[in-house]
């Protein structure tokens, strides 16, 4: 064994993290963590590396065992260069000075490790999300830790990333690193756990074996079976809503051109890089675009206008909900109110009751796990505060509303309640553009799928297509 | 009955618990009072809120800046440049005293509508468009001034004078723009914008917030209120000094932090600024009263401001 955890209990301001939970590491297995937001692994594993003590039980290492924890935020230097990230803190030194050739040397047979093809002189700044993912894993490899735990390190990966980091966890269990692994992905769970702990509500509700079935994680995750995974309940569609026509920006995007109709989700796919985020962005007038055009029920949008996109009725729940979606200082409360503050405004004094009426009601309507709209949002667990920035676009009531990954880091009940929420909304006669790496959700809640490659619609199939499908569409190549 | 006294004390413990530096400031009354037996008298403590005033009002315009975000290091040289163009234009240009004063006010809201320029449509960072800004409006006070102070017109010195003995103008000025501040944060469209932006601009900006617009309001209002700084101080001398209120930027910084703002942006309210520049108003008048040696007062006053904060950041963190 090299590390046990025994009767773990936590609290915080009076609520309990944790109760009482076993949990423990040995040499050469990948022992998954499963459980909702909010069940309580973020802080288990505080624990175990020692930035939290528990108030009661206690957590063993055999004698010299190191552990290095890959978290989902990340820890890199934006403006140094992956080998002096990959060495931060102990560069290989040479008469008290760094020895930049080795520092290169070394760092390259690191990313040879994982597998990245990268000049180890690059900034880090200048990498994609992933890029700097493998980074950090290569960075704990130098470490030489014998218990790696890999905090749900493949949310942000693609498909291919995310096969080449399974190999290299498999490579690091069989030279008996113990790793612990986090993810809401059950099937990269079915492909590599050796051993399977869920907890829910900060309890270690059970342990499964290798090969245990989705439905069962499901089940003692959520605490009930749930019927359908993606419950997308289609009507018939009416009018065009949404139009993007020949949208175009060097370099990022190329005639793209899809349409929306009143009660339709489309989803969009796509690789990572794709272009899919930016022509969202662009259409909702984030971003510029060089040409082509994007109306809202037959009116063409100004480019580059984010408030003339809202009055027309364009909503956008963006990507990244902590950069982009959340004022995190705020409460729920303020952060729900944000989007019609100022269309419910007089005078330019802002409507207080009424801001705190509709907040209340659509918190109640999303189930948002909350203390109070008084709540800071930063304290809510990541699908609580999804709800709440899909919710402060539900209380504009949009006639289109974009969602750019609106599950990314989502548990499993989460998710499907926000589903039922896009069957609402189409219900309503409203249309949804879904935006998704998760090619599961993409097939099974959109009624058609746009997919996107090197930054052109490469193709669009029905619903219920297949998933080697779309992934022959997204990898298409064209001509430079 | 007993759950009304119960709620008001529960209010006072909250209210202690939620503001540190309002805790200090009681703690450093009591400790005056003690030490130095007139510290407590009626007139001193009209003094205190006049010596305040001029730093709470900068300094309540200091924090719609850094509740956006911001920082606004101009706010010491526009308020003597403020004053400056309205006693030279009652003193020198013959204008009518009103006039005089109303030109003074707009000299600030145009020297924060160039900041506020700058930083939303120049991409400036703050820091370097207003330290510009610092040195810009310090060298136009001269400019106007030739270097000598001016007699400020009548209305002017109205602001730095008592209504009745009990009743200093520059205490009254000083609370109706707490008023004006907490009411502008807490209920405009602008206030709330403000926190929106200082907590995630890009977040702001996605939710449909005009956030250069805004930029624009916060930087405006920070200039007016300087201006208004600005005529506190030249009333209370009856004249505009062309080195007036050199520094009074970090001290109008001071009293937002140790009331509890966060440099980063996205918090801080009025109250706490205004118990901010209470404490430095009463430290500075209590060493006074102590007869501590003003080299010394520097000291104190910097270990206080240190302390202020570190306590505020371990309460946080202990949360």
């Amino acid at each position: 064994m090299l590390l046990e955890a025994r009767g773990i209990t936590k609290s915080f301001a009076g609520v309990r993290a944790l109760d009482g939970v076993d949990f423990d590491v040995r040499p050469g297995e990948v022992h998954v963590l499963l459980g909702e937001n909010g069940a309580g692994k973020s802080t288990l594993v505080k624990v175990l590396a020692g930035v939290h003590s528990p108030d009661d039980g206690r957590v063993e290492r055999a004698p010299g065992t190191r552990l290095a924890v890959i978290h989902q935020e990340l820890a890199l230097v934006p403006n140094l260069s992956v080998a002096e990230n990959l060495f931060l803190g102990r560069p290989p030194r040479r008469f008290g000075f760094v020895d930049k050739a080795r520092m290169r040397h070394d760092a390259q047979r690191l990313l040879d490790r994982v597998g990245l093809r990268l000049d180890p002189a690059t900034p880090v700044g200048g990498l994609g999300i992933a890029q700097q993912q493998m980074v950090e894993i290569a960075r704990a490899l130098d470490l030489d830790a014998q218990v790696l735990v890999l905090d749900e390190p493949t949310a942000v990966l693609t498909d291919t990333e995310t096969d080449r980091l399974l190999e290299i966890m498999a490579e690091l269990r069989d030279r008996g690193v113990g790793l612990v692994f986090i993810t809401h992905h059950l099937d990269e769970i079915r492909r590599i756990a050796d051993r399977i702990t869920v907890l829910r509500d900060g309890r270690s509700v059970g342990v499964l074996p290798r090969g245990a079935s989705v439905d069962r994680m499901i089940e003692l995750m959520v605490g009930r079976a749930i019927a359908e995974r993606y419950p997308r309940r289609r009507g018939t569609p009416g009018e065009v809503l949404f139009e993007v026509e020949g949208l175009t920006r060097a370099g990022a995007f190329q005639d793209v051109s899809f349409r929306v109709r009143a009660g339709e989700v489309v989803g969009i796919a796509g690789l990572v890089g794709a272009g899919r985020t930016e022509v969202v962005r662009a259409a909702f007038g984030v971003d510029r675009y060089d040409a082509g055009r994007v109306k809202v029920a037959g009116r063409v949008l100004p480019g580059h206008d984010v408030r003339a996109a809202m009055r027309a009725g364009l909503g956008l729940v963006p990507e990244d909900r902590k950069a982009q979606g959340l004022v995190l200082t705020s409460t729920v409360g303020d952060n729900l109110g944000l989007v019609t503050l100022r269309s419910t405004a007089r005078a330019g004094l802002v409507d207080r009751v009424g801001q705190r009426t509709r907040a209340r009601e659509v918190a109640d309507a999303l189930r948002v796990k909350t203390s109070g709209l008084g709540q800071s949002v930063r304290e809510l667990s990541g699908g609580n505060q999804q709800k709440v920035v899909i919710g402060k676009w539900l209380l504009a009531d949009p006639r289109v509303l974009v969602l750019d990954e609106p599950t990314r880091g989502v548990d499993v009940g989460a998710k499907v309640e926000i589903y039922e929420l896009v069957n609402r909304m189409t219900a309503a006669g409203r249309a949804v553009v879904l935006v998704s790496s998760d090619l599961p959700e993409v097939i099974g809640m959109s009624d058609r799928i746009v997919v996107m490659a090197q930054g052109r619609v490469a193709g669009e199939l029905p619903a219920g297509t297949t998933q080697d499908r779309v992934m022959a569409l997204a990898v298409q190549e064209f001509p430079a | 009955m007993s759950s009304t006294v119960d709620g008001r004390t529960a209010f006072a413990r909250r209210a202690l618990a939620d503001n540190g530096a309002l805790a200090g400031l009681l703690l450093l009354v009591v400790a005056l009072s003690v030490l130095a037996p007139s510290f407590l008298s009626t007139q001193n403590l009209l003094n205190v809120g006049v010596q305040a005033a001029v730093v709470a009002v900068l300094a309540f315009g200091s924090t719609y800046v850094i509740v956006s975000g911001g920082i606004d290091l101009s706010v010491g040289s526009v308020a003597a440049l403020s004053a400056m163009v309205g006693a030279w234009s009652s003193a020198e240009a013959g204008l009518p005293g009103p006039v005089a004063l109303l030109l003074g006010l707009l000299t600030g809201v145009v020297a924060g509508l160039v900041n506020g320029t700058l930083v939303a449509y120049g991409k400036l960072p703050a820091f370097i468009a207003t330290l510009a800004m610092l040195s810009v409006a310090r060298g136009l006070t001269l400019v106007v001034s030739q270097g000598s102070p001016l007699t400020t017109p009548d209305v002017v010195s109205f602001l730095g004078s008592n209504l009745t003995p009990f009743l200093p103008v520059p205490l009254l000025v000083m609370l109706l723009f707490f008023g004006i501040t907490g009411f502008v944060l807490s209920r405009t469209y602008s206030g709330r914008a403000m926190y929106a932006i200082g907590g995630n601009e890009e977040a702001a900006r996605l939710s449909g917030i005009d956030t250069k617009r805004q930029k624009l309001v916060v930087y405006a209002l920070s200039g007016l209120f300087a201006a208004v700084a600005g005529m506190l101080l030249a009333g209370r001398l009856s004249s505009a000094g062309p080195q007036a209120a050199v520094g009074y930027e970090l001290d109008a910084i001071a009293a937002v932090v140790i009331g509890g703002a966060s440099l980063s942006g996205g918090v801080g309210r009025a109250t706490g600024t205004l118990v901010g520049a209470l404490v430095l108003a009463v430290l500075r008048n209590g060493l006074n009263q102590l007869q501590v040696s003003p080299f010394w007062q520097q000291v104190v006053i910097g270990a206080v401001i240190a302390l202020a904060v570190l306590l505020d950041t371990l309460r946080r963190r202990t949360r």
